[in-house]
């Protein structure tokens, strides 16, 4: 089937099964392999993508349900200048990754933690961040990171078109 | 001011947070075009003989380009004949869920899925051997041609008379649980044959060891094989060395003519990739009623899973490091190994350190608690005391430096130790369902301690860009960072113009890779001594250029550039004396040696609550030392540690591999195993303590498994801390809200 998808503001479309996964769409189809797939049960998180806005795990929904919708993976978060979004500044300077290959899912679902809740204690961005999972950090460090860029506030971020 | 010992944030970083790293499976290089996808065909029952394999229905589905099973692999040189040698793919017979048996090729990888429900495998199902008295009992046996499952042993017993003059001797058997090392990244691989030459890209932790392995594998020459670790996301030990799994790509590879690709699932990556520790622990410990403890034994038995990978090493490790931080009149330990229907032990995250840590520290609250002495008294009174060192232990380990006292009162102090006391005494005073409970452990590990050294070329090029080529391959240690520092620190040549290189034998021939907490002590110390090589080399260049003595000439690495003493006139840049060396710039090899292994130390002080009522242990706070000597730069040492603590409180408390009685996989997925999350975790205190070393030049021991070492121990004792007024006195790992619900039931009814 064909599925057409806005992926970081630009379109990709492609002719494919209808069982394919969106996070392999995203890998293959469109060329972008930031998204990460650690596991097969929903449970890890290292696919998190924005899906019209709000984070989902690419690799529990299909291609053909975000046909004509649009998906922003991290290698979208930057602005169009390059620099950093907040989130991803955040991560770099609180040391919040360390193998890097939890991390554009991490990112993307804290992005996704700070639009529904911009001033989050310490226990709600762990709680927000439960179902994506890092074997190197402890996630001290990742928690710092999103509690600094909630104090830097998400307002000004660059490259977030689908607000 | 020297860069070294500084906070800097790490270079990897930016490109890892906008495009993502390049993992084995985001290779998209024109030497993988057409790559076929492998589907590995895998046994899902523990133990059977194979009586056959029909591949015919799975080569007629969509997509298939062959099937491969043992039956092809004739082009491989013949085993080492013991009855015990692992096959690549299985022949006969399987010995664990998740044993490889097969591999499909397709032209994608949704149709390998498909394909391989079509590969047709009899089994005839054989007893199941899981239980560890089962294996040792050796009533079935994995092996045809052998007459027990114990594969190896070593120590001895406790001599008689070792006890004597103990007023309390203690005896105890508890098991320290299978666990899943879990990078996020699983096994990985993708491989291709062209022009005599065998190319494999894997996520691995040593390219060097994996090409040595794969060249013997297939029976290549090592020079007609390269290896390359592209971004490897993760591996805690259990990718070091020659993954099976890879070297069956490999051979694919060469065998069809067609490049390939692999990239396991988690479920795949559950049951193939090697568990760690899975050992049971039988401690005995004697001292007096005031404090001293006179005598320790460990008794280790090894389960091996299925194959003896790691059977011999990780008991090994537990053997060496029994004793502790303690000063013990006598320590012995022994150890069996033996192989069970289950998936293969290996390294995982101290890799037998941990498992000897819990084992005493355990032992250590079990005797203070019969002695009625607080926990941290007993460790101060027995610790190997500051002028003892260089300490040997009974085991033969030396260690080289330590200050263990000084440990345990720093995060005593840190935590509020007496508040906490007081603190626990009010909740138990008052009798509510929530207590306190308070665990400490101390530790010693041991690092580098695999007796080999590492290699490092420093270049400075003609522009006074450096390269650094390291046989140390990362996988998110930062060593991009770090090693760049050690540089800069020398030569004043900018972070931003000096590249690390290092996962690819072409460009690394030799090396030996990231394992046992050895990448900064041995990798960074051959970085340190080539940088300083090439110094001295520009130094005598510079000298020429300049009409000048060579003792007259000094670095200012502020700036950069070679001098005269005094006299900024006659400045050098690095691009103008590289250039005068020639067109290859300046350029040094070093192999560095350590003499001996070293030892980091540490104090761990864990803090939980405990729902009496339903069993639920928190933690909630988590105080630690972890001196690993002089720290390169802090950001990446306190990573290391949180990491480490994070997957040393899981182990306490929710992790474990599980299997039934017949061998069937329990936690085959995420959804099965309880990895730890964030939610179950506090943010971490850390202390900062150095006590240098004089193993290597830069002073440092190793930081990546520390932070595992001792938190397991002291989450542990934490929890059975916190029940222990109820009349509970251990509860086994990991102590689940099941487990400990049941330790305070019992304990009620046995009052």
């Amino acid at each position: 089937m064909k599925v057409s998808v806005t992926v970081n503001g630009a379109p990709v479309a492609a002719d494919v099964e209808d069982r394919t996964l969106l996070v392999h769409f995203l890998r293959e189809a469109a060329d972008l392999t930031a998204t990460n797939i650690g596991c097969d049960t929903t449970s890890c998180g290292a696919c998190t993508v924005l899906l019209d806005g709000e984070s989902v795990k690419s690799c529990t929904v299909l291609a053909a349900q975000a046909d004509g919708r649009q998906v922003t993976t991290v290698e979208g978060l930057a602005g169009p200048g390059g620099e950093l979004h907040p989130m991803q500044r955040a991560f770099r300077a609180e040391h919040g990754l360390q193998c890097g290959f939890c991390t554009p899912g991490m990112v993307m679902a804290s992005v996704s933690l700070l639009r529904e809740n911009p001033h989050p204690t310490e226990r709600e961005v762990r709680e927000g961040l439960e179902g994506n999972l890092c074997r190197c950090t402890g996630y001290h460090n990742i928690v710092r990171a999103v509690l600094a860029a909630a104090d830097e506030g998400l307002g000004s971020a660059p490259g977030e078109s689908a607000r | 001011m020297s860069i070294l010992g500084t906070r800097v944030v790490r270079t990897e970083d930016p490109r890892l947070l906008t495009e993502g790293g390049v993992y084995t499976d985001d290779l998209r290089i024109p030497e993988l075009d057409g790559a076929a996808r492998i589907t590995f065909v895998r046994s899902p029952i523990a133990h059977a003989r194979i009586t056959g394999i029909d591949t015919e229905t799975a080569l007629d589905s969509p997509g298939v380009v062959a099937v491969l099973t043992a039956a092809d692999m004739d082009d491989l040189p013949a085993g080492d004949g013991r009855p015990t040698t692992e096959p690549l793919l299985a022949t006969d017979r399987v010995r664990y869920v998740g044993e490889a048996v097969a591999i499909v090729l397709t032209e994608q990888g949704y149709q390998g899925e498909d394909a391989a429900e079509l590969v047709s495998v009899d089994y005839e199902p054989l007893p199941a051997v899981v239980d560890f008295d089962d294996a040792l009992a050796g009533g079935t046996l994995l092996f045809d041609g052998t007459d027990t499952n114990v594969i190896a042993a070593g120590g001895e017993p406790a001599p008689p008379g070792a006890f004597d003059g103990c007023e309390v001797v203690l005896q105890r058997t508890f098991p320290n649980q299978r666990l899943a090392a879990l990078p996020l990244e699983g096994r990985a691989a993708a491989a291709r044959w062209a022009d005599g030459r065998l190319t494999l890209w894997a996520s691995t932790q040593n390219a060097q060891l994996a090409r040595d392995g794969l060249a013997a594998a297939v029976g290549l020459d090592a020079a007609a094989v390269r290896v390359i670790a592209p971004d490897v996301g993760g591996g805690f030990g259990a990718k070091i060395a020659t993954e099976r799994d890879t070297i069956i790509v490999a051979w694919a590879a060469k065998h069809t003519g067609r490049p390939v690709r692999w990239v396991e699932t988690r479920n795949e990556n559950l049951l193939g990739m090697v568990h760690g520790r899975a050992q049971r622990h039988t401690i005995t410990i004697g001292g007096t009623r005031d404090g001293r403890i006179l005598a320790y034994h460990l008794d280790i038995v090894q389960d091996s899973g299925a194959y003896p990978r790691g059977a011999t090493f990780l008991p090994g490790l537990t053997q060496l490091m029994a004793s502790g931080v303690y000063d013990l009149p006598y320590c012995g330990a022994a150890f069996r190994s033996m192989l069970t229907n289950t998936t293969p032990i290996g390294a995982y995250r101290g890799a037998g350190r941990p498992e000897a840590t819990a084992a005493i520290e355990r032992a250590v609250d079990l005797f203070a608690a019969e002695i009625g002495m607080d926990p941290a008294e007993v460790r101060r009174r027995n610790v190997v005391a500051p002028g003892k060192f260089p300490y040997t232990t009974a085991s033969g380990a030396v260690y080289d430096t330590g200050e263990y006292a000084a440990a345990l009162d720093a995060v005593l102090a840190g935590a509020g130790y007496d508040e906490l006391r007081a603190e626990q005494a009010r909740r138990r005073e008052d009798g509510g369902p929530v207590q306190l409970g308070i665990g400490l452990a101390t530790y010693v590990e041991i690092t580098a301690g695999d007796g080999g050294g590492e290699t490092s070329r420093v270049v400075v090029d003609p522009t006074g860009a450096a390269t650094v080529y390291t046989g140390s391959s990362p996988h998110g240690q930062g060593h991009q960072t770090a090693f760049a520092m050690l540089v800069t620190d020398q030569l004043g040549i900018p972070m931003d113009q000096i590249t690390v290189i290092h996962g690819d034998t072409d460009q690394v021939p030799t090396g030996i890779g990231t394992f046992g907490s050895r990448s900064l002590q041995l990798g960074g110390t051959a970085v340190h001594q080539a940088t300083i090589a090439v110094k001295d080399q520009a130094r005598e260049v510079a000298a020429g250029m300049i009409e000048a003595s060579a003792d007259d000439l000094e670095l200012d690495t502020g700036t950069g550039t070679w001098q005269v003493r005094g006299d900024p006139d006659t400045a050098l840049t690095w691009a103008e004396v590289a250039a005068q060396a020639g067109p290859a710039g300046l350029a040094a090899d070093v192999e560095f040696r350590a003499d001996r292994p070293t030892f980091p130390f540490g104090a761990h002080l864990a803090v939980v609550e405990v729902d009496t009522q339903t069993g639920k242990a928190t933690l909630i706070r988590h105080i630690t030392v972890d001196d690993a000597g002089k720290v390169l730069n802090p950001v990446l040492a306190e990573g290391q540690r949180h990491g480490g603590i994070a997957q040393g409180a899981a182990q306490a408390l929710l992790e474990e591999v599980l299997y039934d009685a017949e061998g069937n996989p329990l936690t085959s997925t995420l959804a099965g195993y309880a990895a730890i999350t964030a939610t179950e975790l506090p943010s971490f205190e850390l202390l900062a303590m150095e006590t240098p070393t004089s193993m290597n030049a830069l002073g440092v021991k190793g930081i990546g498994e520390a932070g595992t070492i001792g938190a397991t121990p002291a989450v542990h004792n934490a929890v059975i801390d916190a029940v222990a007024h109820l009349g509970v006195r251990h509860i086994d790992m990991p102590a689940t809200p099941q487990r400990v619900w049941a330790a305070i039931t019992e304990a009620k009814g046995s009052v």
